[in-house]
């Protein structure tokens, strides 16, 4: 994008605005999908209770019920206890916002739909929704509220236990794949619904369900919200927030949950693909029209969306039906069952990759991805420069570095 | 005016952020605070890691040390920042000492840096900035594909990999793991409410 | 010299990383906090990382003078080691606050359990 801005302005200013076109897409998307989800929940937990949920503000459905929620939140007043750490609890909200936003940015939405297109993406966004136990933790500490700080303590050690069947989960797919380059996992499940990670052998479908546990774990959904364990804590660890700092915390936790669920449709649900190869039929995905290349990333994106929504419903639907744990039960759940069978799961895709190389189940596995990479692999020895850019780093920092030397050299 | 050197600006903005708040751990005296700031510093140094072409180490710093490391300290931080603990200042006579002898070290320390001609900046070639994590991952397996086309065939003898050093750690990270689970078992119910601390 | 137009080089990751060095080490001269000092310890080994980093980096120095993959293999073991190092102080330092009440490191002078 940058390089078409180029063409018009200035380089500097060129590389600002793309930068800033990305950021701003970004925010759009988690605080949409916030607005989006909080009704979606209370629509879904209503459901589940046998009741309507919201169904007077905005219509029918009750569609604009979590915005009139946000009005109320922001004339709500800002409260601050007079033992809470103020600096610290001032600014824990912002901590947990920032980085679940910063995971979206190595998040392809479809084809190359992506921020930044990072080698290591899956690692990254894993790494960076680590980070999100950060504003927790410091606010229960920073609220000087004994409540706050029993849930901190809790969040800090369920995060730090389910990170590592977290972790070994993520391993397998990107070891089926060979990359971490999450653009290349998906491009790799391109074709029948059977391509998807998912159905590669039993132990990836196994891994998916530790996965998908792991991850409710480590976003702080029930039944593993421990931290917040209303029945017990008040509101664990923002009891004393409210107003707009308490909402930012829920903007936080439905984007996380948004990004475990579409790391999930990536890592095994074939991300952007179809169950069906549609745009293959159309023609889309192959033509060398980037008006029919952009219908079929448009459609990906539709494919890719709906995946993660369904995965955040799911998170709901587990949230109203099962009851909360104990927090024994929870360390258990990660420490005696969550972890060896990841490690079970784990050994036996490697073992299953290494018997059935091309794989088993799939027997047309690449009828789409190797012309593609057989196209991609001279493309990448002959102009390593553009791969380069394209790959390495902080992409926008880099490319402009490359395309400012050409400048130079020129 | 030349052209904005966005490699230069996004390291400034990370070596500022990574810089101010390792000298804010040293200067605030409230345990707690230390810890965000040591995680925001380090977070910057994962950034400058990125810039530095590591992406593979940058994220392992992410994941690891702030996601992991820092967590557990944090952890501690909350079992034992309580009355005094929380804010434990250090004596004047203390400072100066420590001031004298940083300063001195870090005058050392920078006038090294910035003395040798070889480590100024060049401009940086087409194309150098490759993806790093299977290059690593050979390397720790024993195969260092970065070194195959070394012309000197004595030094390419000398780069066998890293798979002894790895095996090491990985024997070292089991002791550390039943070490720390030791030292942290509960007592023989003597004393009872300190029992469960990790 | 402008620092936004010029490019960067090893020297100024050394800059850093001396910076980072220093400040570790002064947080573990000065604190009187277990944890504390523990924090100047990642400090320093963090700063030592930041120059590994900038002498392994393709990027940094391009061409033969590099040492290739040494420098981020060396970074990647010093956090794994600093992981550890820091779980096992961690639990020690846990251990003196059980016993001890105290997490003041001038406390610790009796060399017995």
């Amino acid at each position: 994008m940058a390089e078409y801005l180029q063409q018009y302005l200035p380089q500097s200013l060129a590389y600002l605005t793309a930068a800033l076109v990305h950021a701003v897409l970004i925010l759009v998307v988690v605080a949409l999908g916030t607005l989006i989800f909080i009704w979606l929940e209370r629509k879904v937990s209503g459901r589940i209770q046998d009741r309507l949920g919201p169904t007077r503000v905005g219509g029918k459905f009750g569609w604009l019920q979590t915005l009139a929620d946000g009005l109320k939140l922001i004339t709500k007043e800002d409260l601050r206890p007079a033992s809470a750490d103020s600096m610290l609890f001032l600014i824990a909200p912002y901590v947990s916002l920032c980085a679940s936003y910063v995971a979206y940015i190595a998040l392809p939405f479809a084809d190359g739909w992506v921020a930044i297109h990072l080698n290591v993406a899956v690692f990254f966004i894993v790494a960076v929704l680590g980070l999100e136990v950060f504003g927790v933790m410091l606010a229960g500490y920073a609220s000087g509220s004994k409540w706050s700080l029993f849930g901190a303590m809790r969040e800090a050690a369920q995060v730090v236990s389910y990170e590592v069947p977290l972790g070994i989960c993520v391993v397998v797919p990107v070891l089926i794949a060979g990359t971490m380059d999450l653009v290349a996992i998906g491009q790799m499940q391109a074709g029948w619904f059977f391509n998807w990670f998912l159905f590669h052998d039993p132990f990836t479908f196994i891994v998916f369900w530790v996965y998908f546990t792991c991850a409710t774990a480590s976003v702080n959904r029930a039944p593993f919200d421990l931290a917040e364990a209303e029945s017990e804590l008040v509101a664990g660890f923002h009891t004393e927030y409210s107003g707009v700092r308490w909402s930012i915390f829920f903007m936080a936790e439905y984007s996380s949950m948004v990004v475990v669920s579409a790391l999930a449709a990536i890592l095994f649900f074939g991300g952007w693909n179809g169950p069906l190869p549609i745009t293959h039929w159309l023609g889309l995905a192959d033509s060398a029209n980037p008006l029919a290349h952009y219908v079929a990333n448009l459609l990906g994106l539709i494919n890719f969306l709906g995946k993660a929504i369904a995965g955040v419903t799911f998170m709901m639907w587990v949230r109203w039906t099962l009851p909360r744990l104990r927090i024994d039960q929870v360390m258990a759940t990660c420490l005696k069952y969550c972890t060896p069978i990841a490690a079970f799961g784990f050994a036996g895709a490697v073992i299953w990759t290494f018997l059935f190389p091309g794989g088993l189940v799939i027997p047309n596995k690449d009828w789409v991805v190797q012309e593609e990479y057989q196209l991609d692999e001279p493309q990448a020895q002959s102009a390593a420069s553009t791969s380069a850019a394209s790959t390495s780093p902080l992409a926008h920092a880099d490319s402009g570095l490359h395309a400012e030397e050409h400048h130079g050299t020129d | 005016m030349e052209p904005i050197n966005w490699h230069s600006v996004f390291f400034l903005l990370f070596a500022l952020v990574g810089c101010g708040f390792s000298v804010a751990v040293l200067l605030t005296s409230n345990v707690v605070r230390m810890a965000f700031y040591l995680v925001l510093a380090l977070a910057a140094t994962s950034g400058l890691f990125f810039l530095a072409g590591a992406d593979f180490v940058g994220a392992m710093q992410i994941m690891i040390y702030v996601g992991g490391t820092l967590v557990l300290l944090i952890f501690g931080v909350m079992l034992t920042a309580r009355g005094p603990f929380i804010s434990m200042r250090t004596p004047a006579g203390e400072w100066i000492l420590g001031a004298i002898i940083g300063g001195s070290l870090l005058v050392v320390l920078l006038s090294a840096a910035t003395s040798v001609r070889a480590w100024r900046p060049v401009a940086v070639a087409e194309g150098e900035a490759r993806p790093t994590a299977t290059r690593l991952g050979m390397a720790l397996l024993g195969a260092r594909v970065d070194k195959l086309e070394e012309p000197d065939p004595t030094q390419r003898e000398g780069m066998s990999g890293y798979l002894l050093p790895f095996e090491i750690v990985s024997v070292h990270l089991l002791v550390v793991l039943v070490g720390s689970a030791y030292l942290a078992r509960p007592k023989k119910r003597a004393v009872g409410s300190t029992a469960e601390t990790v | 010299m402008n620092l936004l137009t010029e490019p960067i080089g090893v020297s100024h990751y050394l800059i850093v990383g001396a910076i980072m060095f220093v400040t570790g080490a002064l947080c573990m001269a000065t604190k009187r906090n277990a944890l504390g000092v523990l924090m100047g310890i990642e400090l320093v080994l963090n700063g030592a990382n930041v120059n590994f980093v900038a002498f392994g980096s393709e990027y940094l120095r391009p061409g033969a003078v590099s040492m290739g993959l040494d420098g981020q293999l060396i970074a990647l073991f010093v956090i794994v080691l600093a992981a550890a190092e820091a779980a096992v102080a961690l639990a020690i330092v846990l251990n003196f606050y059980n016993n001890h009440s105290s997490v003041d490191v001038d406390k610790a002078d009796e060399l017995k359990g």
